[in-house]
């Protein structure tokens, strides 16, 4: 389980970006973090990444503190993030290179196949399109198999289709050994469609505004009442959380749930 | 996920064998068409004296350019003169490399160092290298330390700049993959900070090369016995501007040979550039 209690972070410049952010997130949960610019979703992923530890509070992974990247936690980021000089292959196992060359060779050809990329396996990473890098960056994340996947809006620079094939994808390949994810994102349709808790945050300190627990069967069906009426449900929390005049729901209930509805 | 339509199927239409003889033929083309220019300079100028417009005297036509280079190799003169030339540039070269190197890598990658430095090194690099040519000699002779010397200081800035700037213009993002995997400080240096150095400095190798030959030209042309520097000097002071231009084309084709060695040398390491000049080898 992953633990976040009351994390915050300033920033040396005297910027509050977090403050007392409190969530514990269960083993193969889904929560999508979602908020207004500001709020400090991309600070805390980075202070559960172990990138930026927070400057108050903890962040604990099955009771070992966070403050450093860990083996157990990956991260994907807005962009692919490949590094040029490698090939495909080389850098789906750029994180196993710990292991023996033909165990390498052998998980990142399964990596390539189950992203539908094996016949790129010897291609640059300038020769791919956007969507077809982010798919490495995911098997990149994916092959050392962490506890906690972590992403950074990993799907905002892409077209819409390709966006929704990805997201399919993504949760195709999280049921494969149903790691954590925890997804920041101000797409509310990907929020929606993706997750099992929606944390909406509210900006200026970054805090928890509110939490929306999106009780859907998957596969989700994007064109029915019931999706559109969470996506409504999340709109209106987004809306709310940039009211100033309306207190934070989630200081009200404590740390727990807030199901004011 | 089969979103992605790509098209390779359409330019398969055409026969694999007249495709390659086209690419042949445009591979051969290309450096055919740099040589073009001087040539045909080269042509009409031997034309212009045959037809008598010149006698040639103070530019001689390249067929006397020539000759007297064949001379030059047949009395075995040009091999000395090459060889003792190439090695001032070869020693002076690998001495600048390797401080420029140091002492770049040293600074781009610790801050406190490049504090410390990097001003002085630049305050170094203000000063024209020619002005160090009397202290050297005084300090070093007028053989040929001194002279490798001042070569190893021409040599050595363009470097030890392209080292540092390369290591500070590292894209952070890249640098937070590293992080993310937990790589100790020198895996970082050799899986990320090496290769995405590389380009800058191979072009800092080429830039510091080419000031090498500048340079070993004003070494020799300071006294020295022997070398391409003495060939010019010596062309000058028995007026004979055949053996100068002589000195000169070689100068230019070992210049162009020994740059292109470094280019062929580090072009496998290079070929995931996606750049403008990249093309060249896909197209």
């Amino acid at each position: 389980m992953l633990a976040l209690d009351r994390v915050g972070k300033t920033y040396p410049n005297g910027v509050n970006a977090l403050e007392r952010f409190s969530a514990e997130i269960n083993l193969g949960e889904i929560v999508a973090i979602i908020g207004g610019s500001g709020c400090g979703k991309s600070t805390l992923l980075r202070a559960i990444a172990g990138l930026d530890p927070a400057s108050t509070g903890s962040v604990t992974l099955d009771d070992i503190r966070i403050s450093a990247p860990h083996e157990k936690i990956g991260i994907i980021f807005q962009e692919p993030r490949l590094l040029p000089w490698l090939s495909v292959a080389d850098n789906i196992g750029f994180g196993l290179s710990h292991l023996p060359a033909n165990v390498r060779r052998e998980k990142v050809a399964r990596a390539l196949a189950r992203v539908g990329l094996a016949d790129k396996a010897t291609a640059w990473p300038r020769e791919l399109s956007g969507g077809q890098a982010q798919r490495v960056a995911i098997a990149r994340a994916l092959v050392p198999q962490p506890e906690v996947l972590l992403l950074d809006e990993p799907f905002s620079a892409l077209d819409a289709f390709t966006r929704r094939d990805l997201q399919d994808h993504l949760l195709d390949l999280w049921a494969d050994t149903r790691p954590t994810l925890i997804l920041v994102t101000h797409d509310v349709d990907e929020a929606v469609v993706l997750a099992d808790r929606v944390l909406v945050m509210r900006p200026r300190p970054g805090r928890l505004f509110e939490e929306i627990r999106v009780n859907l069967a998957r596969p989700r069906d994007r064109n029915t009442p019931h999706f559109d009426n969470f996506k409504r449900r999340v709109l209106t929390a987004l809306d709310r959380s940039l009211d100033r005049s309306v207190p934070d729901e989630a200081g009200k209930a404590g740390a727990g749930e807030a199901m004011w509805w | 996920m089969a979103m992605t339509i790509e098209a390779p199927a359409l330019e398969q239409a055409a026969p694999p064998q007249r495709r390659s003889a086209w690419l042949r033929l445009r591979g051969w083309s290309r450096p055919a068409l740099g040589l073009l220019l001087p040539l045909t300079l080269a042509l009409g100028w031997e034309i212009y004296v045959a037809l008598g417009y010149s006698n040639g005297r103070l530019v001689p036509p390249p067929t006397k350019v020539f000759s007297t280079i064949m001379e030059l190799a047949r009395s075995g003169e040009l091999s000395r003169h090459v060889s003792a030339t190439l090695m001032r540039v070869g020693l002076g070269f690998g001495v600048g490399v390797v401080a420029g190197t140091i002492l770049g890598a040293i600074s781009g990658y610790w801050g406190l160092a490049r504090r410390l430095l990097d001003p002085t090194v630049q305050a170094l690099r203000a000063i024209p290298s020619l002005a160090w040519v009397p202290l050297f000699i005084l300090w070093l002779g007028i053989f040929e330390t001194s002279k490798i010397a001042l070569i190893a200081v021409g040599v050595f800035f363009p470097v030890y700049l392209g080292v540092m700037g390369g290591i500070l213009s590292v894209d952070r993002k890249i640098v937070e993959v590293g992080r993310t995997f937990r790589l100790s400080g020198p895996a970082m240096i050799r899986r990320i900070l090496l290769p995405a150095v590389l380009p800058s400095y191979v072009v800092a190798l080429r830039v510091g090369l080419g000031l090498g030959w500048m340079f070993v030209v004003a070494a020799e042309l300071m006294g020295a016995s022997e070398g391409l520097g003495y060939l010019l000097l010596d062309g000058q002071q028995l007026g004979k501007p055949a053996q100068i231009l002589a000195a000169i084309v070689i100068f230019a084709i070992i210049g162009k040979f020994t740059d292109w060695l470094i280019e062929v040398a580090t072009a496998p390491l290079l070929r995931w550039q996606d750049a403008f000049g990249g093309s060249k080898g896909a197209a």
